[in-house]
């Protein structure tokens, strides 16, 4: 039997660093030996624990970069350097990656910081990267400049006004990718009406891809069923948030629907 | 290949491992997912009469030897159960139980009334969860008088559907309320629901984990008592029992059978082993029988009173 602890600690948050107006990333003192894609639930006592997915896991220290949207995202940009915060995981299915193989990963909005991780590792290993990240404006850009400081990964910008790299959808430059070939697999995380044009996209070129799907997620442990996926009938908190895209293609909530906390249907 | 098959309360299940309530029974899918991987039956996450909110998290966590949960009993209400339940009945022939359970006598019999429409295989009555005492006070399991009425009145609903009680651990003498229950018309009982209220604490914050501070024990550390407590039901009125408390392997379920469940009840295992729990299971109950010459599985149904 397999032997487990998922009952959250308390870690010490190391320093903050402000992204943007609305996006901080918090480094913490703690490895949980976490891969890109994969995501843990942070613990705020008396309030909320929510599924966050892991912006980088060096050995040493993990970074999570959270955008303030609703109440336990506000509670966490109040903390500063020093204060502590529940943690447990890593959970989930994260990306996958082979050493030679190129890959194009398509960012939207805050799924540039899972992919970021991702970039980084595969790059480390001798993975060629395409990172596209896509943005509302120049301001809600993520991982850029990081991004561009990793050797063997290439950096496209796509933003809606036109205020940062070309102007338009980031889907636009991965289709010119796939037109000049060579891409192996396209990795995807951000909003699901952009994962479903990925998903799309990848078929028709005939290569694989890899989709981090978001579901309301209660518990993380695959028990509590809060996060199955119509169609497949598993819970996405285990069986994924990374799914391949043979899998992704058989959930039938995909591009249409998700359920909230109460299993209620809504439409995407 | 032994005969796994058992009958509850007139309902043939092809084996007795049923998925226990609260665990991945959210939609119609997740719980036939778990019937493809083995299960001989399902039983549904509680239902109510209207919306109602559960707990924030965490509401969910565990050691090796103990899981601990106070999701809150989340529920969207009868109009979402309706089409779970028709997608489950689309997907797979294994009987479904619907659990329902309400904040007072009347959410009871509302919710008995819609639930009898949606033609469940067996009703299962909640009155015995531990982590919402804050908002419905003591559980009604907690009250010999309670228990009866209840049932009483949720029976006067269901006409020919099974009606089994979820009694609560968490009483001086649960064979009193079994007899309440069953006398108030019972055809069967599943026991147990998890103990408690329990409570884990972070020590560096010194706060309570749960967002509801406490919650319901589970896991393979209650088994010997959900066993216990099935032998002294059993012994005391050879009802139908669906036994249900720490079961994680085939061995724990011929355990729990020979205490005396006809069917059993199969949780925190999804936790240990994956929504294939009670698939796995399922087989190792096969292999056991095959190796200890046991042709049908009934047989086994309270064995033990023999020999004590």
């Amino acid at each position: 039997m397999k032997i487990l602890n998922s009952v959250p600690r308390t870690v010490v948050i190391k320093e903050l660093i402000t992204e943007s107006e609305l996006v901080k990333t918090f480094v913490l003192d703690v490895s949980l030996g976490a891969e890109p894609g994969q995501f843990v639930n942070v613990w705020i006592p008396r309030l909320d624990e929510k599924p966050i997915s892991v912006a980088g896991d060096d050995g040493n220290e993990m970074r999570l970069t959270i955008a303030a949207v609703g109440e336990w995202s506000k509670a966490m940009h109040e903390k500063v350097a020093g204060d502590t915060v529940g943690i447990r995981g890593p959970l989930g299915k994260g990306f996958e990656f082979e050493k030679g193989k190129r890959y194009a990963l398509l960012a939207g909005g805050y799924g540039a910081a899972p992919l970021y991780f991702f970039a980084k590792r595969a790059s480390e290993v001798g993975c060629e990267v395409d990172f596209i990240v896509g943005a509302r404006s120049k301001d809600l850009l993520l991982y850029v400049e990081e991004a561009e400081a990793l050797e063997g990964v290439n950096v496209h910008v796509a933003t809606d006004d036109g205020s940062a790299g070309v102007e338009g959808y980031n889907t636009q430059i991965l289709g010119e990718l796939l037109e000049e070939g060579g891409v192996n697999c396209i990795c995807t995380c951000g909003p699901e009406v952009m994962m479903v044009k990925a998903a799309e996209m990848a078929k028709d070129a005939g290569i694989d891809a890899q989709i981090s799907v978001e579901r309301y997620m209660k518990c993380g442990l695959g028990v509590c069923g809060q996060c199955v996926v119509d169609g497949l009938g598993v819970p996405s908190c285990i069986e994924g948030p990374v799914m391949s895209l043979e899998k992704v293609l058989q959930i039938e909530d995909f591009g249409k629907y998700h359920r909230d906390h109460l299993g209620k249907k809504h439409n995407f | 290949m032994a005969d796994l098959s058992v009958e509850f309360c007139g309902v043939k299940f092809e084996n007795p491992v049923v998925l226990a309530s609260g665990i991945l029974g959210v939609t119609g899918d997740g719980m036939a997912k778990v019937v493809e991987s083995g299960a001989g039956g399902v039983t549904g996450k509680s239902l109510w009469p209207y919306e109602h909110a559960g707990h924030p998290n965490p509401t969910m966590f565990g050691t090796e030897n103990w899981f601990m949960n106070a999701v809150g009993l989340p529920d969207a209400g009868p109009e979402k159960a309706r089409e779970e339940l028709a997608r489950y009945r689309e997907k797979c022939d294994a009987p479904f139980i619907a659990s329902i359970v309400g904040g007072s006598i009347e959410d009871y019999v509302a919710i008995a009334k819609e639930v009898v429409e949606m033609k469940p295989d067996v009703i299962e009555v909640n009155i015995s969860c531990p982590n919402v005492e804050d908002e419905l006070g003591k559980p009604m399991a907690c009250s010999v008088v309670k228990s009866a009425e209840v049932t009483k009145l949720v029976k006067e609903m269901t006409g020919d559907i099974p009606v089994a009680v979820k009694l609560s651990p968490n009483v001086e003498n649960i064979v009193a309320i079994a007899e309440s229950v069953l006398a108030a018309g019972a055809d069967g009982i599943t026991a147990i629901n998890t103990y408690g209220p329990a409570m884990a604490i972070d020590i560096e914050t010194a706060q309570p984990i749960l967002a509801n501070k406490v919650g319901g024990l589970s896991g393979p550390a209650i088994k010997p008592l959900a066993v216990k407590h099935v032998f002294d039901i059993y012994g005391a009125s050879k009802c139908p029992i669906i036994g249900t408390g720490g079961v994680t392997t085939g061995r724990d379920a011929i355990e729990m059978m020979m205490a005396g469940a006809t069917l059993v009840g199969v949780g925190s295992a999804v936790y240990y082993r994956g929504q294939e729990a009670l698939g796995l299971i399922v087989k190792e109950m096969n292999e056991w029988c095959d190796e200890n010459g046991v042709e049908k599985i009934s047989t086994l149904i309270g064995k033990v009173h023999e020999n004590s």
